[in-house]
């Protein structure tokens, strides 16, 4: 189980480093998500991997589970949702005032700037 | 022994966050004074806090009467005293410049998200576990995000878009070396971390230091070290003055958090791993000094050469801790107040020339005369002696105590050449741009910029005041330095203290 679970986490933040590397914001967002997710996957692996044990006491329990690291998840979970919510909204703001999705609505404001020079030019010759 | 001290900072601004979002009926007025007056009584109890923390004693507090390291520990000891004081001073300079500027009415919610940007802030000052330090790192973020976006515009989305990528990128590797700590560790207190930092066996030293180094450059994101910094122009230099001015101290919460986290972790007790993070650290910093003082030499606009400023003075602060030892880190301290009380105090100087010149704002180019250009001008050039670390003012009092600092170190040539280097370069850049704002009139042009408003002006103008306190007071707070430093370097009575403190048998 332990090659699984490693190779798991290890696909997913290859595909989420991949995707965050992109120039557009939506792959950018499913790369963050895909992190996020390996993230939580490596998180619980830390707790080490064990099968159908109990995380709390209980008197007929043979062996436990770290609940630790559970606990842990369960916050970054929440975490990453509420971020991964705000960078969407925050894509969809820049997408619409920037004009393109590029993360650096690249070209419309270089060719802002380029109409900045020019008439602050003529601003200067007049 | 009051430990209870130690959440109320915590406590303050997080009811203030929650009263503003009820008082969102009673008007804008009525936010105003809320966050006005919470923001003061924020100040007093942090003035009270650093009081009490300079005796001596750690104050810990048990979140749920649960042990360490069993339960997360809130511990304020004299250098969180000393952040969270600053922090405070900040906060309310900053906030009564945003009210000035009207930059309240701009959108909603400024003084909710701004109080709980405070609430992170000393959160992450004052917590003693590595996950909640996640948590709290989440929480200053997530409302400095709001902050940094509240205003609008384009180049301010833009910027802002970078800043929540890279930082949501910096928690998945954050979260990355927490598992890692905790899988070999089996803790996450940071006394107790360090507590088994020696005992760790030779086969896991390598993944524990990857661990640490990774966290290193997580912290590397939130302070701008080389090669991590690219983000910190970009946002900085388009957000509003206000939000700019009181995200000086966050670049110092990267600082705070390594001197935390790998100072403790990695002091003699560590064993092998001892100083694992020291010479990295010295590096690059001195790497991104230089970079940052190029940067500040070939910015087009004023706002964007604060920016660099900033992170010339961060870097500055990663040679001192890079040198590591107790002088070096007593004079990093005084120079880290000095450059967070300056360097928000450009940003709102900076903003002040900006509206003062109109349409052309603050692009380091010939413009019609400004109004009150000689006061403006002569601010200007007290702001750029501090800053640029020239006598008599505060900059060149933290200088002088790193480069004495630095004599003892194997490196001390470089760390020379380096400091040295940078600030003549930063004296050029300064004067240069002081020439362009001030002395090249462009007698033509039309003039359009608006007269100076008093409450922002005097903000600006007390904060920069602060300057020649901090050389006449430089006694006292090099005491203070001093003793936070030497509380700093004995890790051993952190450790004691965290994990001796009982539970207390309750009075139920």
């Amino acid at each position: 189980m332990e090659w699984l679970v490693s190779l798991v986490i290890g696909v997913m933040t290859a595909s989420g480093v991949y995707l965050v590397l992109r120039a557009r914001t939506f792959p950018l967002v499913l790369g963050l998500t895909l992190l996020s997710y390996a993230v939580n996957v490596f998180l619980f692996a830390m707790g080490r991997l064990q099968v159908g044990q109990a995380a709390i006491i209980r008197p007929e329990a043979t062996a436990y589970t770290d609940p630790l690291p559970q606990a842990l998840v369960l916050t970054a979970i929440v975490i990453a949702f509420g971020m991964t919510a705000f960078l969407i909204v925050l894509a969809l703001k820049a997408r619409s005032e920037l004009g393109n999705d590029h993360v650096d609505g690249l070209i419309y404001v270089a060719e802002e700037q380029a109409n900045n020079k020019n008439e602050s030019k003529s601003g200067a010759s007049s | 022994m009051t430990s209870q001290l130690a959440i109320l900072p915590i406590l303050l601004p997080l009811v203030a966050g929650f009263l503003l979002l009820f008082a969102r009926r009673g008007g804008l007025g009525l936010q105003r004074v809320i966050s006005l007056a919470l923001t003061a009584a924020l100040l007093l109890l942090t003035i009270f806090t650093l009081q009490s923390a300079t005796e001596g004693d750690y104050h810990v507090y048990l979140l749920g009467n649960w042990s360490a390291p069993f339960g997360i520990v809130l511990v304020l000891d004299q250098l969180a005293a000393l952040m969270l004081l600053l922090t405070s001073l900040l906060a309310l300079f900053a906030l009564v410049y945003a009210i000035g500027q009207r930059l309240d009415e701009k959108g909603q919610h400024f003084h909710v998200l701004y109080q709980l940007q405070l609430f992170g802030l000393n959160g992450a000052f004052l917590t003693g576990d590595l996950f909640n330090l996640f948590v709290f790192f989440e929480v200053l973020l997530l409302a400095s995000y709001g902050l940094l976006l509240h205003g609008g515009g384009r180049f301010r989305t833009k910027g802002g878009l970078h800043y929540v990528v890279i930082n949501l990128v910096g928690s998945a590797l954050f979260l990355f070396a927490v598992g890692t700590l905790y899988g070999i560790l089996g803790t996450l207190n940071i006394a107790d971390l360090a507590h088994k930092m020696g005992s760790v066996s030779t086969d896991d030293q390598g993944i524990v230091s990857a661990a640490a180094l990774l966290l290193l450059v997580v912290f590397g994101i939130k302070a701008a070290i080389f090669p991590l910094y690219l983000w910190l122009p970009g946002a900085y230099a388009h957000t509003s003055a206000a939000v700019a001015a009181l995200f000086a101290i966050m670049t110092k919460v990267g600082i705070y958090a390594i001197i935390r986290v790998h100072g403790t972790l990695f002091n003699e007790q560590a064993g092998f791993l001892t100083d694992l993070h020291t010479d990295i650290v010295l590096v690059l910093g001195m790497i991104t000094l230089l970079l940052a003082a190029l940067g500040v030499t070939a910015a087009r606009a004023l706002k964007e050469q604060v920016a660099y400023l900033i992170l010339a003075s961060v870097a500055t602060l990663l040679i001192g801790i890079g040198i590591n030892t107790e002088q070096a880190l007593s004079a990093s301290l005084y120079y880290l107040i000095h450059s967070t009380l300056i360097g928000a105090a450009l940003f709102l100087l900076a903003d002040v020339i900006a509206e003062a010149r109109g349409s052309y704002a603050d692009r380091l180019r010939s413009a019609p005369a400004m109004p009150s250009a000689i006061v403006i001008g002569s601010l200007f050039l007290f702001a750029a002696v501090a800053i640029a670390g020239m006598p008599p003012l505060s900059g060149f009092f933290g200088k002088v105590l790193l480069l004495d600092a630095a004599l003892a170190h194997e490196y001390v040539l470089w760390i020379y050449l380096a400091i040295l280097i940078a600030s003549l370069l930063l004296v050029i850049a300064m004067a240069r741009s002081g020439s362009i704002l001030f002395y090249q009139i462009d007698s033509e042009g039309d003039h359009d910029g608006q007269q100076v408003r008093k409450t922002g002006f005097s903000m600006m103008l007390l904060l920069l005041m602060l300057s020649p306190v901090l050389v006449v007071l430089a006694g006292p707070v090099t005491q203070l330095t001093e003793s936070i430093a030497s509380q700093l370097n004995n890790s051993g009575d952190y450790i004691n203290a965290v994990l001796s403190q009982p539970a207390s048998m309750g009075a139920q």
